[in-house]
């Protein structure tokens, strides 16, 4: 298994409690699959990814416990500079928004160039032409004359591709893209999701793509796993999912997607609000929003249960939503 | 001065990780939400909208403060300062003025804890009574230069257009000047022995500063979208100005005058010390520094206690400054 | 870039115009020039006439000004009260004060900037909270009085340096007043430093450093350095003029002969050419540090150039 995540707990420091954002996490990625992690914001689900990738703000945020077993090491263990060798050569990340993630002084050059600098001890004429190379390898136009260009001087569309080079730079084997196509137009968002396919095929990479966005899931994932309130409640095959969720949360966001069958109908949204990581609800951390809710799920925690052969639901009535 | 702890993660600030936010924002599963705070924008037109959300910053803002000890210490030492500056009687029965040469420079004396300076007078009456002068000037020029800076600046910024180049310009001239240097230049030719000359120049330097600051926080107030929704609506300027953007762009302005306030007693005292600021017989820690400077090697008790006065009271509204714009700007929290 | 440069030119002129004027006016018009020539005697009323009409003081106050303009830019100061030239009087003066900006500067960079630096990288913990109370007490405690205390302690009761300075004024005499004249500036440029970095650690794009698993020190010096000393820059670019206009104070506490004596003198004497002269340059120079300013800005954030 490339990437494995064990119980993972995280908590936040705040001003009026300890917010706890991730509540025992467990999922995989394994060489050239793709995990797409899915929920709402204050899920978790981005969290769990700045954990794995090391950069989580410490304070306030504080891993509670848990293990991330990467390529068999466990990474909470290790030395920092360790680490640090792993992070952005063997493990790289691509952020949500991009101009405000690449640094606005540096030509992207510079920052792509800087990759071969720090992690291959490239001298720096070297690294530009290597960056050269990225850019074209991302399908930036003219890449030579705009290697000296800066970040704001791209459109969003190429500005993401920009990212991706950069988390692609030394081929690493895990790939974490959060959010990567969200502040993105409607007309460039597939073709930056089919980019960052096509050159995870390429290079046979592991890819947890992270997203609220289920119509970009369908295409691109292997399987999925539903985050609420920091705890996984379904995890399941793609295919399998779409089917028939086994959880009411997985129904909901399913039965939210506007569907061109159902032309006139009003869209289905779920009740109610996420809830406050300050003071989660017990029990069942959805029981107040969910449709089938019952005495059981308002005192008990339901676990992570197999439902199936790849497959497992965080509810007591699994049975009841897939059938119905 | 924020709280010495660790600061605080608040999830109400976006940027900290917006993945724990309790609230989310954009995609098909905060429609709902999304909804609810469009729905709340285009009702800015209503009073209640912008004022609303004025009110709660004021009152986040006086919750914040009451638990700050830096505002509370501060608060308490600008309350005796002012007591002290209207009844100077309270704390000193001395006459300022009177003064027996032949007890010139002596050190501490029972009745006389400060001891006399060089004319012979009780130096803790004088500092005691040198209050009076440093307050007056330090709130009535933080007052004028905040009228006339926010109005100036707040309509150029408002109404922009060639009012405000002009302003813009203007403000420049003034920045142009070194303060201390036009203090000099300006008061010398004064001759009245009032607060007032130095009163009027320090509005007449300081209120550029005030209105560069009026002037972004209304340009900035100006494109929220309830103000523009409200300009849809056809509310017209006064009503626009005074409900919906005055508000909301007062708080940096209260935060920058504050801070000024210390800045500008420090300012009268530094020009009393240059001889051309308050001049006797007003009683004021500057003149009495500069006279006590030349002696500082037989009688440093004269130094020390009218410095260490004006220092306290500038530090008082600093820290009360500082206090302020942590409470009222969220972003520096 | 060119086309900002003549731009920022152009948008100097009406400022400098307006401040020299506004000074000229101050000194002109609410001042009397003439009967300071005189100092306590009684000018005699023939030879006051002779001057005013001499000096363009009969002249409406704008026809003044130009003249005196006019002059300034033929390289003629006017004469001070010593009957010397007020140039030569600035050709001594200038350099002295220009080396104690430089040492002031010198400190407000090197130690203002590390200590902001280190307290916003460790904010919260105790260095930082005691660099914040000692910059309040810093900028509470004014110059004048940190100066005497200052020249007091070092000067005069330990003995470690010169009190007051000579007239030639070294560099090495000038490291205490210096760092008098730097300190309040010195604390906001801490402050400045501190805030910027401590916003900037939060920013999206330290996060991609650290992400892109860069050393802890290359995070620091390429990616966050650079973008939280662009407002410090920009905070000590014009603090230059205010530092030289402000050197009066120090000057005096320890006796230095540069700009702020020669004008603090030129006022105590009413000797209008002395004070209009030296502002006028003060302005200049003023205009120019934010000029140069800006300039850097433009080269130290790529936004700014290109927009």
């Amino acid at each position: 298994m490339l990437l494995e995540v064990r119980d993972l707990h995280v908590e936040f420091r705040t001003r009026d409690g300890v917010a706890k954002a991730v509540n025992g996490v467990n999922y995989s990625v394994d060489e050239g699959e793709t995990l797409a992690v899915l929920g709402e914001s204050g899920s978790g689900k981005s969290v769990t990814a700045q954990a794995v990738m090391g950069i989580l703000d410490v304070p306030p945020g504080r891993i509670a416990g848990g293990e991330i077993l990467f390529k068999g090491r466990d990474l909470l263990t290790m030395k920092e500079e360790e680490r640090r060798k792993v992070r952005g050569a063997d493990m790289a990340m691509i952020f949500q928004d991009a101009l405000s993630s690449l640094n606005p002084v540096l030509s992207v050059g510079a920052q792509l160039g800087e990759m071969y600098e720090v992690h291959r001890g490239m001298s720096r004429k070297d690294a530009k032409a290597k960056a050269v190379e990225l850019m074209d390898r991302v399908k930036i136009p003219a890449a030579r004359q705009r290697v000296g260009d800066y970040p704001h001087q791209f459109s969003g569309g190429m500005r993401q591709r920009i990212m991706i080079a950069m988390a692609l730079a030394l081929e690493p084997s895990l790939i974490i893209a959060d959010e990567p196509t969200t502040a993105l137009d409607v007309t460039v968002q597939a073709q930056v999701m089919d980019l960052l396919a096509e050159l995870r095929r390429e290079l046979n990479m592991g890819l947890i793509l992270i997203t609220h966005d289920l119509g970009v899931v369908a295409d691109v994932a292997d399987k999925i796993a539903v985050m609420y309130a920091g705890r996984i409640v379904e995890a399941a095959p793609v295919h399998e999912i779409y089917a028939a969720p086994a959880h009411p949360y997985t129904r909901g966001l399913l039965d939210s997607i506007p569907r061109l069958d159902q032309k006139g109908q009003e869209l289905y949204a779920i009740k109610g609000l996420p809830p406050n990581l300050l003071a989660i609800p017990p029990g069942c951390a959805f029981n107040p929003r969910c449709p089938m809710a019952r005495a059981l799920c308002r005192t008990e925690v339901p676990p992570l249960a197999q439902v199936g052969p790849d497959r497992a639901s965080a509810c007591f009535f699994w049975k009841e939503c897939l059938g119905g | 001065m924020p709280e010495p702890e660790h600061p605080a993660y608040d999830p109400l600030q976006p940027g900290q990780g917006e993945a724990i936010a309790p609230t989310g924002q954009g995609g098909p599963m905060d429609l709902a939400l999304d909804e609810a705070e469009s729905l709340e924008k285009t009702l800015g037109d209503q009073p209640s909208g912008p004022r609303e959300k004025a009110r709660s910053l004021w009152s986040d803002a006086w919750r914040q403060l009451r638990r700050n000890p830096v505002f509370i210490i501060s608060s308490l030492m600008i309350l005796f300062l002012v007591v002290i500056a209207i009844w100077p009687q309270l704390i000193a029965s001395g006459d300022p003025l009177q003064c027996d040469l032949s007890k010139s420079q002596q050190g501490s004396a029972p009745g006389h804890p400060f001891g006399y300076d060089t004319q012979g007078c009780d130096v803790y009456t004088r500092t005691v009574y040198g209050a009076r002068a440093s307050i007056t000037v330090g709130v009535c020029a933080t007052l004028g230069a905040a009228l006339l800076g926010s109005v100036l600046g707040g309509l150029a910024g408002f109404f922009g257009g060639w009012g405000d180049a002009l302003l813009s310009r203007v403000a420049d001239i003034f920045f142009g000047i070194p303060v201390v240097l036009g203090g000099l230049v300006f008061l010398s030719v004064v001759t009245s022995t009032t607060v007032w000359p130095v009163v009027g120049f320090i509005v007449l330097l300081g209120w550029p500063q005030i209105a560069r600051i009026g002037r972004g926080s209304v340009i900035t107030a100006k494109q929220n979208d309830y103000v523009q929704a409200a300009r849809a609506l056809g509310a017209g300027n006064g009503r626009m100005l005074l409900r919906h953007v005055a508000p909301n762009a007062v708080a940096p302005v209260i935060v920058v005058a504050t801070i000024a306030l210390g800045t500008y007693i420090a300012l009268e005292a530094t020009l009393s010390f240059l001889g051309v600021g308050l001049r006797p017989p007003t009683v004021s820690w500057g003149i009495d520094i500069s006279n006590a400077a030349s002696q500082i090697r037989n009688a440093p008790h004269m130094l020390l206690w009218p410095a260490g006065a004006l220092s306290l009271t500038v530090l008082a509204f600093i820290m009360l400054g500082d206090a302020v714009r942590d409470a009222l700007d969220p972003k520096l929290r | 870039m060119g086309r900002y440069v003549i731009r920022r030119l152009l948008q100097m002129i009406p400022v400098f115009i307006g401040s020299t004027f506004l000074i000229f006016f101050m000194v002109y018009a609410l001042g009397d020039p003439v009967a300071a020539l005189f100092g306590d005697k009684a000018p005699d009323p023939a030879t006051a006439a002779r001057i005013r009409r001499d000096l363009y003081l009969d002249r409406p106050l704008w026809q003044q000004y130009l003249h005196y303009m006019g002059q300034i830019f033929q390289g003629d100061f006017g004469t001070a009260f010593n009957g010397q030239p007020v140039t030569e009087l600035m050709a001594s003066a200038f350099p002295v004060t220009l080396r104690l900006t430089v040492v002031a500067i010198f400190f407000e960079i090197v130690i203002g900037i590390t200590l902001g630096v280190v307290s916003g990288l460790r904010r919260g913990r105790s260095v930082d909270t005691t660099v914040l109370v000692l910059t309040l007490v810093v900028i509470s405690v004014p110059t004048f009085v940190t100066g005497y205390l200052l020249q007091y302690l070092f000067g005069v009761k330990w003995g470690w340096v010169r009190p007051t300075v000579s007239p030639d004024a070294p560099f090495n005499q000038l490291i205490l007043p210096g760092i008098v004249l730097a300190l309040v500036s010195l604390a906001y440029v801490t402050r400045l430093s501190r805030t910027s970095i401590a916003e900037n650690v939060k920013a999206d794009y330290v996060r991609t450093a650290v992400a892109k698993g860069l050393p802890r020190r290359r995070v620091v010096t390429r990616h966050l350095l650079r973008n939280s000393l662009i407002p410090v820059v920009t905070f000590i670019g014009t603090d230059i003029g205010a530092l030289m206009g402000g050197a009066i104070v120090t000057e005096r506490i320890f006796n230095i002969h540069g700009v702020g004596y020669q004008l603090y003198q030129g006022i105590l004497r009413n000797n209008s050419p002395t004070v209009v002269g030296f502002v006028t340059i003060l302005v200049i120079v003023f205009l120019v540090a934010n000029l140069l300013v800006d300039l850097l800005y433009a080269v130290l954030d790529p936004r700014i150039r290109y927009a």
